[in-house]
């Protein structure tokens, strides 16, 4: 299952939950203000390195660099996608349950 | 009329403090702030900006919502100066929960700590909350 969170994990608990939820073999993507979760050094990170170690994290570029993180320092294991990355993860690993 | 209108404006000045917690592009509030903020300028009144929480990301570096078609206002901020808007006020633990410093920031800010942000707000006339 793909799971999309589009909130900052500062400022709501959408990220803790989708993660307990997220289960062995769920992916995760982040987008909209939900790309903060990717600052590394952060308690977020930190929350989500386990599976973001076994690849199953990214997070949408474009909605990083209209908020000044660059692709290049987001966490350890977190992968970066365009809007044909997305699309692709709804391809492979649907259904599709957004965090909103 | 509107000699009316000018008297009632030239009282006392009073310290208005604009509150910012939220990040730029994922609502409005922090674009509709910016626009208060200018507007606020022609009155003349003693004005500060806080920004915390999220709000903090709103004056990050290298941001660019051209590409998402929005309207890139963060560099704005930096012509706040020009309205003789120069109290920019940032909280340090809001921040540091962040992984940012003042280094990321697209102004000079003045970097104060939960306390003392708290002593600026509650010394103020009037707080708007964005």
């Amino acid at each position: 299952m793909l799971h999309t969170v589009n909130k900052s994990p500062l400022q709501t608990n959408d990220l803790a939950s989708c993660l307990g939820h997220l289960g062995t073999d769920g992916r995760l993507l982040m987008i909209e203000d939900g790309v903060y979760g990717a600052l590394s050094g952060t308690e977020a990170t930190r929350q989500l390195a386990g599976p973001a170690g076994e690849g199953r994290v990214y997070v949408l570029g474009p909605d990083l660099e209209a908020r000044g993180v660059d692709a290049g320092t987001v966490a350890d294991g977190v992968q970066v996608v365009d809007y044909a990355g997305f699309v692709q993860l709804v391809v492979d690993h649907g259904p599709h349950q957004a965090w909103v | 009329m509107s000699d009316e209108f000018e008297d009632d404006f030239s009282g006392e000045i009073k310290r208005f403090m604009f509150v910012n917690r939220k990040a730029p592009h994922g609502t409005i509030y922090a674009l509709e702030s910016l626009e208060v903020v200018l507007i606020s300028a022609a009155f003349d009144q003693d004005v500060s900006l806080a920004f915390l929480d999220d709000g903090v990301f709103q004056l990050r570096k290298g941001q660019n919502a051209n590409v998402l078609e929005m309207k890139n206002f963060a560099p704005t901020y930096r012509a706040l100066e020009g309205y003789d808007i120069e109290k920019l006020y940032v909280e340090r633990e809001s921040l540091e929960a962040r992984g940012m410093t003042a280094d990321d920031l697209v102004v000079p800010v003045e970097v104060v700590d939960r306390a003392r942000m708290a002593e600026l707000m509650a010394d103020q006339d009037v707080v708007m909350s964005f």
